[in-house]
């Protein structure tokens, strides 16, 4: 596994959520310009998974929202905090729309 | 000989099942299921219960505020309070708060002022870091960090792996090699800064655990000043042992807190569910293997709580620690694999605690010293000589 994310960018798109795994992983969402506005993770509540998690994504964020890339994977939550702060080190916070939501003790890496 | 509870350890264990069962674990049904954090306002809610208890702070010694327990009924707590679903790794969340790294009790009173105080204050936060990629399990001669003395300062080289919170720490407690020829005495204890320049987080170490994940950290040209060694030059061995030795108690604890409630689990399945027209109690397979985890859970308990005892009266408690850490952790593994399986599909789900703890208990074979190396310490300790 590579430490940053790598995959392909996807239009966020309804076809492109409903062809999506069910299964628990990370994903990041950016905007039109590739920004990445959020990280999140589908977890053991979700219930489909991937699909529902990134369902609610394009719900919450809206129009903002246009592109994402995700990963299966089991070790969620560590996943979820590594990319967190990778994407603290390299620009300097957390991406916009993680900022209301800090996990209580988020480590650093560098 | 008692092997009762006095009325005091009774009320206490009451009292700590009863906080875990009513405060704990509703909160979880609403939690990731790998969570190992408390949103902010029950955490907060919960520290003040557990100060208005007066069971804060736990295991900081009594001349440093601490409740002034003993070491049994500290052990005894620790078995109730990891009976939840993120029990193993954070057992109630951290609201009975923590110690802090033991080693610095022992620290010169300059240290205390530097790192202790604050740690006990809540003000900052310490890691342990010993594992190098070379090993773990024989630190006196896997340690290739070193440390060079350079003018009033020691300049150190060298990685670390498997290392825990060390991501989020303000300082840390490392060990580094600073004589080559001298084998378990030529390593030093050091106490590093982590905002120093050439201390470096490198990478997040994923494992079975999703969550309370270790790390791994390169020392680039750390500079740490002389005032920073714990203890003495070249006598970091000694520091590392005690603390690997004493850990080994609440560490069994945790395993059997969760073989306890897997168990219960498993019982009041086993009492409920139905197959080809009678509950699952009634079919032997089913008896023998309840009858089997009870056995498992009994003999780590006493063997824990006796380990716990000599340590409580300030005797030689190395074997017997080693003995409670390999048995708790294997047996541990067995119950809850047990139980699983009673518990058929729904128990490999993330709708039950138990597929977490599957994960979570099969690391603690290997955490803290596996089970070989357990076994060598009691083998070295009852044949009576040294093994090199």
């Amino acid at each position: 596994m590579q430490l940053r994310m790598s995959g392909p960018w996807r239009d966020l798109t309804a076809a492109n959520i409903a062809a999506l795994p069910g299964q628990l992983g990370v994903f990041q969402v950016a905007d039109a310009g590739g920004n990445v506005i959020h990280i999140g993770f589908a977890g053991g509540r979700s219930l489909f998974g991937l699909r529902s998690a990134l369902a609610d994504e394009a719900r919450n964020l809206g129009a903002q929202a246009t592109s994402f890339r995700y990963e299966v994977n089991m070790q969620y939550q560590s996943r979820y905090k590594e990319l967190l702060m990778l994407h603290a080190a390299d620009y300097g916070d957390l991406p916009e729309h993680n900022r209301t939501d800090r996990p209580a003790r988020l480590g650093r890496l560098g | 000989m008692d092997l009762e509870l006095s009325e005091e350890q009774r009320i206490i264990v009451d009292t700590i099942r009863r906080f875990v069962r009513e405060e704990i674990a509703p909160l979880e049904a609403d939690l990731d299921p790998d969570a190992s954090e408390l949103h902010s306002d029950d955490r907060d809610r919960l520290v003040a219960k557990v100060r208005e208890m007066g069971f804060y702070g736990l295991d900081i010694p009594a001349r440093y505020g601490g409740p002034d327990i003993d070491i049994v009924t500290r052990t005894l707590m620790a078995i109730e309070m990891s009976q939840h679903r993120a029990g193993l790794y954070a057992p109630c969340y951290g609201v009975f708060g923590g110690a802090g790294l033991a080693q610095l009790y022992e620290a010169s009173e300059d240290q205390k002022q530097r790192y202790l105080y604050p740690t006990l204050r809540g003000e900052k936060h310490g890691f342990f870091g010993l594992t190098e990629p070379s090993g773990g399990s024989d630190p006196a001669r896997a340690i290739q960090t070193t440390a060079v003395k350079d003018g009033d300062d020691w300049v150190l080289n060298g990685s670390k792996i498997f290392i825990s919170g060390a991501d989020t720490a303000d300082f840390g407690i490392t060990f580094a090699r600073t004589d080559s020829a001298r084998g378990r005495e030529g390593i030093t204890c050091f106490i590093v800064d982590t905002d120093s320049p050439g201390f470096h987080v490198r990478r997040v170490v994923h494992t079975l655990r999703s969550t309370s994940y270790a790390t791994e950290l390169q020392y680039d040209n750390l500079r740490v000043p002389a005032a920073n060694v714990l203890g003495e030059v070249n006598r970091g061995f000694a520091i590392a042992n005690d603390r690997l030795t004493r850990q080994r108690i609440p560490y069994s604890a945790a395993c059997i807190g969760v073989a306890v409630k897997a168990q219960e689990m498993a019982i009041a399945y086993a009492n409920q569910r139905e197959t080809f027209g009678d509950r699952l109690a009634s079919r032997q397979a089913i008896q023998w293997m309840i009858v089997d985890n009870e056995i498992d859970i009994r003999t780590s308990r006493w063997l824990t709580l006796a380990a716990a005892d000599k340590a409580n009266r300030d005797q030689p408690f190395r074997t017997e620690a080693a003995m409670a850490k390999l048995v708790s952790t294997e047996a541990g593994g067995r119950v809850v694999d047990r139980s699983m399986q009673i518990h058929g599909g729904y128990g490999m789900t993330k709708d039950l605690p138990l597929e977490r703890w599957y994960r979570e208990i099969r690391i603690r074979r290997i955490g803290e010293g596996p089970s070989e190396v357990q076994r060598l310490i009691m083998a070295r300790d009852l044949l009576g000589g040294s093994f090199h």
